[in-house]
């Protein structure tokens, strides 16, 4: 009965439009916007797709969807459990509201230790809110085990991993042994969404709140601190090409682009 | 104590150093000498002389037909190795696939901490204080590591390389890999190239790219042929690219590559933030859009309302005309 745990983190909606995303500089915090929810972040959620593949084929997979943070974080585990997964982990505990990306690591990985056996654990590749990519790889490190990054496709057989990665110009086939750690990209394609049957399903699934008690790990050290945020100034003047007809805004546009040397 | 620089070195499929390194070299001839440059690879002893003459005082090869194709499981280990002996106050690598997958392990294995996708660097007091974009370009972030030695890995083309003197001189140490096949947990099977034809998307002085709006993959001829006259290359939005009208390679944003050209035409592109990502240190960007609210406008030194088919084709037709009229 393969074992696939999951990782999911809720993120500030990342179509907000730019006119409504706000930073609280003072804080360091983006502001929620207005009327407009969290969502799971994408790549997580292509990694709960990347499981279900995976279960589709070996039905007898279990997915465990495991999350670290506040009350809110519980949506994107039954966003998870309603697209198929079997049960879910969520870890709230307000000493650690602000985990950086290490501290994150640690909880999950000792997490991660309590739900052995397990045979692969899928991250995004990185959250769409910092971006940094750190946190999959860093569990790898900490449990010991391979680590492949940046997939588009996994197949997962007898103790083995075979996962397609995303290179510049390219792909490459890697293959490991399992347990493994795999994150996952974009090209791996859309996560499907649930149906409102599933949503009714998961409703019933268990979602079991632990705190770092029932881990038996204290609050980590920090090892990053964030000096600042804020949003960039754009100082661009935006000349508009005006014309009656596509052809005359068309030849204006080459004319100016002609006169500021740019073809 | 910790100090200086150690920069992990990274060579391109073709052997050459790639452009990354320089950049690198330039950072940490700012921030803190002297500059080590750690060189990994089969077949790459030649290129040390040329990282001297970036700037180096320090280049140790390790040379090994096991380096051959990165994989984390045989660089980490040397890595770590390296940074270890030389005891760097900073170090640098590129944001590359290999920055990318190597940077986060190899932190974790020293006990500290990396700043990913970092665009410039400032020192504060003795510490290396380090701005990266986030939630997908909307915002910046400034960060500083508490621990030693402090990691960045940087953007392609955010900083200026480091100036070429080839009489400069390095000591060039080289080491054995020290690693062998039972060290590496994972193998590669297969690796295979996407189209690699015309101008490569990092080099063009000129990028043509579609999104959405363009409507279907067929959108992108009429794209190609314009490229083709401004002797530029063909760049995608992350959406098309993932609907399959695109190759993946041609992939432009914070997902895909980082470009910067002298102009950057955008065709039926909204703006994306995760798009702008890779185009951020563009200074001429030209946007063709039928919504005159696209986000993209913006950013946009010139802008172009209307239908992009009747724009682009006519556009095509003028541009071909001015070159030939020289």
């Amino acid at each position: 009965m393969p074992h696939i745990i999951c990782l999911a983190k809720q993120v500030p909606d990342p179509e907000t439009p730019a006119s409504q995303f706000r930073v609280d500089e003072a804080a360091k915090k983006v502001l929620p916007a207005p009327g407009i929810q969290p969502v799971p972040s994408q790549f997580d959620t292509i990694g709960v797709e990347a499981a279900l593949r995976i279960k589709d084929k070996q039905p007898d997979t279990v997915i465990t969807i495991l999350s670290l943070g506040p009350d809110s974080f519980r949506d994107t585990i039954k966003h998870c459990l309603a697209m198929g997964a079997d049960e879910g982990v969520h870890i709230n505990d307000p000493a650690v509201n602000d985990a950086d990306h290490w501290a994150t690591a640690e909880i999950l990985a000792a997490a991660i230790k309590k739900l052995e056996p397990f045979d692969l654990i899928i991250a995004g590749r990185q959250a769409v809110d910092w971006d940094m990519g750190i946190v999959g790889s860093t569990i790898a490190e900490i449990l010991g085990i391979p680590v492949v990054t940046i997939a588009k496709d996994i197949q997962h057989n007898d103790g083995r991993v075979t996962v397609e990665r995303v290179l510049l110009d390219g792909f490459e086939t890697v293959e490991a042994p399992t347990p493994a750690v795999v994150t996952v990209s974009n090209e791996l394609g859309e996560p499907r969404y649930p149906q409102l049957r599933q949503i009714m399903l998961a409703a019933k699934k268990e979602v079991k709140p632990w705190t770092l008690g029932d881990i038996g790990i204290a609050a980590p050290d920090k090892r990053i601190t964030l000096e600042a945020l804020f949003v960039p100034e754009t100082k661009v003047e935006t000349e508009f090409i005006e014309g009656d007809t596509p052809q005359e805004k068309a030849e204006k546009l080459a004319t100016r682009l002609r006169e500021a040397k740019l073809i | 104590m910790a100090s200086g620089t150690l920069v992990i070195g990274e060579v391109t499929e073709g052997g050459k150093l790639n452009p990354v390194v320089p950049e690198l070299i330039g950072i940490g001839s700012r921030l803190g000498v002297p500059v080590t440059v750690a060189l990994l690879g089969s077949g790459v002893e030649g290129l040390a002389q040329e990282a001297a003459a970036f700037g180096a005082s320090k280049v140790i090869v390790v040379d090994d037909a096991i380096l051959k194709e990165y994989q984390g499981d045989s660089y980490v280990p040397i890595a770590v190795r390296i940074a270890r002996e030389v005891d760097p106050a900073v170090i640098l690598m590129g944001q590359t696939m290999m920055g990318r997958d190597m940077a986060p392990r190899l932190a974790q294995r020293l006990g500290t901490a990396v700043a990913m996708d970092c665009v410039s660097f400032e020192i504060q007091g003795d510490k290396l204080l380090a701005e990266r974009p986030c939630y997908g370009g909307s915002a910046r972030a400034r960060y500083t590591i508490n621990g030693t030695p402090q990691i960045a890995t940087v953007r392609a083309k955010a900083q200026e390389p480091a100036e070429r003197d080839d009489s400069r001189q390095a000591e060039i140490v080289k080491q054995p890999a020290g690693v062998g096949e039972g060290d590496v947990r994972t193998r590669i099977v297969e690796r295979r190239k996407e189209k690699a034809e015309g101008v490569r998307l990092e080099d063009a002085k000129v990028v043509v790219s579609g999104g959405r709006g363009l409507g279907g993959p067929e959108g992108f001829k009429p794209l190609e042929e314009l490229a083709e006259v401004l002797g530029g290359a063909v760049g995608a939005s992350r959406a098309v690219c993932d609907l399959g009208w695109y190759p993946v390679a041609n992939q432009v944003g914070l997902t895909g590559k980082v470009v910067t050209p002298d102009l950057y035409i955008a065709v039926g592109i909204s703006g994306a933030s995760q798009h702008m990502a890779g185009i951020s240190s563009v200074k001429n960007i030209v946007a063709i859009n039928k919504d005159g609210d696209a986000s993209i406008f913006k950013s946009s030194r010139f802008a172009v309302v209307g239908d992009w088919k009747e724009i682009v084709a006519a556009f095509t037709e003028k541009v071909r005309q001015l070159k030939a009229s020289g």
